[in-house]
């Protein structure tokens, strides 16, 4: 968030708009582009899963470990997240082979000009999403799951192939059952924290003029037309505020026979202060990202082996004490901490007024910026230190002794080693500033003067505190 | 403007903060030597202190497989195999927390095998803290300046 922004209404505005640039429309409403990306990480998708099933167990020497977990990781969190938002959505290569079997079809639009929620789709059942499961709670869910086994996840091949064919059989098989990407929407276990921090994100995609929306009764863009389907994450772009839920996959672009839809750059964070789209759910997922940020360090970053054996599944006593900590860590302990600042935050300012519990999910969107920045930092910590082992597994994918660049000899070597800290340091304040420039925006819809500056006070306390516990892990001495 | 010259002041208090020299302990004119044992998947000890300017030995030993160590910031690496210790030495020149790693490929946790060498006084992690500090003060002042307007939206 820029800080030199005024705070208030002055900061909705829209920002440059990138599709008044005729190449970049003319790019965005090619058809084959959706394909031809999700085609190419398909193919990349394909030789990471056969590496990590068929390749050498050495992590370090085999595609699906170094090519998933640190080049792919390291571009997803240090750039195309922060900068792009739902940009990897585009791409992303897990909902593919569902959708195209729900489509019939690779490119061509459907030939009747609709694939509406009836189950117009000529494969795959076409049902509903229940209403019980909608939201972020599965995601939730489903995050933690391989949270919890990440150490073994992160190391271990075999692990990391079926985790991503598990990814893939499910999304198809969901496709088979429900419409369009129900599964992107409300399973995909990345797609939840993809979606909260896309709401920080500079690049947003929006109807021009909602008036024209307003008028205009087909709805192509969520019905779809001969043009292109509809939305295909179930999105109303006519209503949408908020990046959390739209793919960029710029169906609606295609679609919109007024030529109603825009792709603007504008100041981060915009998204966190619509009032109307706070919820619990995305609440936890603040706290549980912000958590993970915190755990991984001590674990995978930490001096201390036993933690990493018992994370790694060595011991199973030991991992059930792992798994009983993080878990109480991400549901309870950091959940609990916000709510009791929450109600210090409250007092503060004098909003009794104002239900504790809708307090605590609307400050819980000023983690996003902190929480994105921490993992920013923890990925900075891992991705210069290994990056060079991607050169050796380009030309040995898996680990059998082939030499297909002339790189496999390349030696292991840190990059950047001696700038990373002061890097992570600088990713921190600066999210620390926006978190705290969040909180304010948010307290300012409640209340304002003294008021609202007593409630910043304690937050900004929070946040420092919170930042300077992340400095601490990664400047400061463990013992 | 008030904002301009707010961010213009503490721009000017970071600057200070990062660059100003701080008082640095007279360096050590004595050596020391630090016996490292490696084992899957951590070294003994896990954190290393030294102060900054002191000539430092390091001597690693494996205790099960082939082990190497890397001190981050340095560019030390040295390798060791059971029962054959390795050793270098290096002047500690550089202040603050600089990561050891494993370099030699001996396990699946292998890229986290992973320990601290603290070159005391950590100043970076120092100018760190009060970094964090001025940034939260100054973005309290700027925000707080801009507070005189009315609230943006009220909810019920």
């Amino acid at each position: 968030m820029s800080l030199l922004a005024p705070p208030g209404p002055a900061m909705s505005a829209k920002g440059v708009e990138l599709t008044r640039w005729p190449a970049v429309l003319g790019l965005l409403k090619q058809r084959a582009l959706n394909w031809l990306s999700m085609s190419l990480s398909l193919v990349g998708f394909a030789v990471a899963v056969l590496a990590a099933l068929y390749g050498t167990p050495v992590g370090s020497a085999n595609f699906g470990i170094v090519f998933v977990w640190i080049v792919w990781w390291g571009l997803f969190m240090c750039i195309l997240l922060p900068l792009g938002g739902r940009a990897w959505c585009l791409v992303c290569p897990v909902p593919a082979p569902g959708e195209w079997v729900q489509r019939g079809a690779l490119v061509r639009p459907p030939e009747d000009g609709r694939n509406g929620s009836s189950g117009a789709s000529p494969f795959g059942l076409g049902w509903r999403w229940p209403a019980r499961l909608r939201g972020i709670w599965l995601q939730n869910i489903g995050f933690l799951g391989v949270a919890l086994f990440s150490t073994v996840i992160l190391t271990q091949p075999w692990a990391t192939g079926w985790a991503l064919l598990g990814f893939l059989v499910v999304a198809l098989g969901l496709a088979l059952l429900f419409e369009r990407r129900s599964f992107c929407r409300y399973v995909c276990p990345v797609g939840g924290f993809i979606g909260l921090y896309a709401m920080f994100s500079p690049l947003e995609l929006r109807v021009r003029d909602p008036a024209v929306c307003r008028e205009h009764r087909t709805k192509d863009c969520y019905l779809g037309n001969a043009a292109g389907y509809g939305c295909p994450w179930m999105e109303q772009p006519w209503q949408m505020d908020r990046n959390a839920y739209c793919g960029l996959c710029g169906e609606c672009l295609r679609t919109c026979p007024k030529d109603n839809v825009r792709v603007s750059l504008r100041l981060p964070g915009l998204d966190l202060l619509v009032v109307r789209g706070w919820r619990l759910d995305e609440a936890y997922k603040a706290f549980i990202m912000l958590a993970c940020a915190a755990i991984y360090p001590v674990v995978l970053l930490g001096p201390w082996g036993w933690l990493k054996s018992w994370a790694d599944l060595a011991w199973l006593p030991g991992f059930g004490l792992y798994a009983a900590a993080f878990l109480a860590l991400n549901l309870a302990a950091v959940p609990g901490a916000h709510l009791g600042i929450a109600a210090l935050t409250r007092r503060a300012a004098g909003l009794r007024e104002v239900p504790l519990q809708r307090l605590f999910v609307a400050l819980a969107y000023s983690l996003v910026p902190l929480g994105l920045a921490a993992w920013l930092a923890f990925t900075l910590s891992f991705v210069f230190a290994n990056g060079s082992y991607a050169l050796p597994v380009l030309s040995d994918p898996f680990g059998w002794g082939w030499n297909l660049l002339g790189t496999r000899e390349f030696a292991w070597r840190p990059w950047a080693a001696g700038w990373v800290p002061s890097l992570q340091a600088a990713v921190l304040v600066a999210g620390m500033v926006c978190a705290i420039k969040t909180s304010d925006g948010i307290l300012r819809t409640f209340v304002g003067g003294r008021r609202a500056v007593r409630g910043l006070l304690v937050q900004a306390a929070m946040l420092t505190a919170e930042t300077l516990a992340f400095l601490w892990l990664y400047l400061g001495a463990s013992a | 403007m008030r904002r301009l010259i707010v961010v213009a002041v503490f721009l000017a208090l970071g600057g200070v903060v990062l660059f100003a020299p701080w008082p640095a302990p007279a360096p050590s004119q004595a050596g020391r030597e630090i016996v490292v044992r490696a084992r899957q998947y951590a070294y003994a000890p896990g954190v290393l202190r030294v102060p900054k300017g002191e000539q430092v030995t390091l001597v690693l030993e494996a205790e099960d497989v082939t082990h190497g160590l890397y001190v981050d910031g340095y560019g030390v690496d040295l390798v060791a195999i059971p029962g054959r210790p390795a050793h270098k030495s290096f002047v500690a020149d550089r202040s603050g927390k600089f990561q050891l790693r494993c370099s030699q490929v001996c396990g699946s946790l292998h890229p986290f095998m992973l320990g601290e060498l603290i070159v005391e006084p950590n100043y970076p992690f120092w100018r760190a803290v009060a970094l964090t500090i001025l940034a939260t003060a100054g973005t309290l002042v700027f925000l707080i300046i801009g507070n005189a307007r009315p609230p943006r939206e009220v909810c019920p």
